[in-house]
């Protein structure tokens, strides 16, 4: 673990066309991974060490007149749980909703810096949306199952990428659901509305039909947030297990919640990403005043 | 100390309540009536003769109002629901939009009997497919699109916005959101759209006065988009303005029979409807 320094504020040019990035990444790490003199970052932000899955660099963002990131720089772990906390308002969901580019139908939206999805930037002209939001996979806050049978529920994103025959389709139904934890519970009524489900079991659903087109990553925007305990319970024991295979991102409000599933955690206070490091680290021994009082209970 | 209510507010309660109740009865009584007033006089004339003798046979006319409704429905659905897909789910606020917005609730407005003009310029004249079925339907479509738009749009907002953003994080398009999603949820509320706009040109006479209705036909029943039609609201008209010897009692029944094939569309479609809102509920 090791918090990085201060670094000129040095905007860093577009690596858009750049396709030797990802290349060089496994041949020379130096050379992607850049160093605090190549971007301009904030003290008590964590470069997490290993294989890095997405990265935001000096991002601006703005709501028309308002602006709603301030020069964030993060860089997220591949197979790992990153937490953002924060207060309401803070800029933590629109942070997240640059990694699948959600933003962009909003009115007055507009966004300067990267977004890397393993060193390629996500928002440069010719990039396919459909392809990134396959790889990018998000699950929201409200479940929000299509009122369909739970069976086209999950069939629905691997209908819209090809056409899986029957037997295919089945298949891929079956692992999702059994990845998210609800096959026993809805092998026997498929059929049936996802609608009849209750709130967890729904979200559950949500989490296997993002999980049915195979995606990277998951970003998951208070997805425990409208759930009961026991469902909450659910959702989080289902995270740790899809860290094996997928780099998480998570939004929450819920501070315990980020202490007991993530291993790295974040915290933005109006726009602006505070502290980013271990989670032990962030809820234990904080290094800025603002994550302290945060923590602590103080405010938001 | 406050000064206590002139009258207590449970009285004024009470009050209220018998002046609204009041007020929706006398909404309501003048329909009653009405349909009542025709139906007795209706029944009495309504006999098998009626529909299928003389130039005044109600059955050419029923078959030529079917016709003419279904055609315009073909013609302006496709349009109408297009033109709500588009305003809804694709423009963004813009000087284009609000235009668009402005000519329907134009077009909204213009009376129907300058729709039929407008219709005989354009599609008798003009385009030269002269007085028939498809100038008819034509000019009803114009008619009633404004109701087909702004329905299906209304019932296009009520869809979630979280089930498009769902599709859409899934990696679908715009077009595959719209088409699995989007439409499937808001078909019943578009349907009412439908029904309505249907009644409507079953009811009106303006638009097809100059653009499709005869009377006397040779042959009553319509052979291709390029004949004549019978109407039954255009009998009417014409029975009731220029044909004194006939009967009240006809007139009467002729009224009747188009009050009860309108009110047979809508509930027809009503219950359609239901069944399309049953059907997505499993």
């Amino acid at each position: 673990m090791s918090a990085l320094p201060s670094a000129v504020g040095r905007t860093l040019t577009q690596t858009g066309e750049d396709g030797s990035q990802s290349a060089g990444q496994s041949v020379a790490e130096e050379a992607f991974l850049p160093t605090c003199e190549e971007v301009p970052c904030a003290p008590n932000i964590l470069r997490p060490e290993g294989e890095i899955k997405l990265e935001a660099r000096s991002l601006n963002m703005y709501y028309g007149s308002f602006q709603a990131l301030r020069n964030v720089s993060m860089a997220i772990p591949e197979r790992r749980i990153t937490a953002l906390i924060g207060p309401s308002g803070c800029g933590k969901s629109s942070f997240l909703r640059c990694f699948n580019r959600m933003n962009d139908m909003i009115d007055g939206f507009r966004l300067e810096g990267d977004v890397l999805l393993e060193g390629n930037d996500i928002y440069r002209r010719d990039l396919d949306l459909a392809y990134l939001r396959k790889r990018v996979g998000m699950v929201f806050q409200a479940p929000n199952p299509f009122p369909m049978s739970i069976y086209d529920n999950i069939a629905y994103g691997p209908r819209l990428h090809g056409r899986p025959d029957r037997s295919e389709l089945d298949q891929i139904v079956e692992q999702s659901l059994r990845q998210a934890a609800l096959w026993d519970e809805v092998k026997d009524k498929l059929r049936q509305s996802a609608l009849g489900l209750s709130g967890g079991q729904q979200q559950r659903l949500c989490i296997a039909r993002v999980l049915a087109v195979q995606p990277e990553v998951l970003l998951m925007d208070e997805p425990a947030s409208a759930l009961d305990p026991t469902a909450t319970f659910h959702i989080e024991e289902l995270m740790l297990q899809l860290m094996e295979h997928y780099t998480i991102v998570i939004v929450t409000h819920n501070m315990y919640q980020a202490s007991r599933v993530s291993q790295y955690t974040g915290f933005f206070l109006m726009g602006e990403l505070v502290e980013f490091g271990h989670t032990e680290q962030i809820f234990e021994t904080p290094r800025d005043k603002r994550t302290d009082d945060y923590i602590r209970g103080r405010f938001g | 100390m406050t000064r206590p209510h002139l009258v207590h507010p449970r009285h004024v309660q009470n009050m209220m309540y018998i002046v609204l109740s009041l007020m929706a009865a006398v909404v309501v009584l003048p329909v009653l009536g009405l349909l009542a007033y025709m139906m007795i006089k209706g029944l009495a004339g309504l006999n098998p003769d009626l529909f299928l003798k003389g130039s005044q046979a109600l059955l050419p006319a029923m078959v030529g109002t079917l016709y003419l409704v279904l055609l315009t429905a073909a013609i302006a659905a496709p349009i109408g629901i297009a033109a709500a897909v588009y305003l809804s789910e694709y423009a963004h606020r813009g000087i284009l939009v609000r235009l668009i917005r402005l000519a329907i609730i134009n077009l909204a407005g213009v009376p129907s009997v300058v729709h039929g003009l407008f219709g005989l310029a354009l599609f008798v004249m003009m385009l030269k497919f002269g007085r028939c079925l498809l100038s008819g339907a034509a000019t009803m479509a114009l008619l009633v699109l404004p109701l087909i738009i702004s329905a299906s749009e209304e019932a296009l907002r009520q869809v979630p916005q979280r089930l498009r953003d769902g599709s859409l994080a899934l990696g679908a398009t715009r077009w595959q959101t719209i088409r699995r999603v989007v439409l499937p949820n808001a078909l019943p509320g578009i349907m009412t759209g439908l029904i309505l706009s249907i009644s409507r040109a079953a009811g009106e006479t303006a638009p097809i006065l100059f653009t499709a209705a005869f009377l006397s036909l040779t042959n009553p029943y319509p052979e291709s988009l390029f004949d004549e039609i019978l109407a039954l609201p255009y009998q009417l008209f014409v029975m009731t303005s220029e044909m004194p010897s006939v009967p009240a009692e006809t007139k009467w029944a002729t009224a009747f029979v188009l009050v009860v094939l309108v009110l047979g569309l809508n509930i027809g479609a009503i219950l359609w409807r239901t069944h399309l809102r049953r059907a997505k509920r499993w």
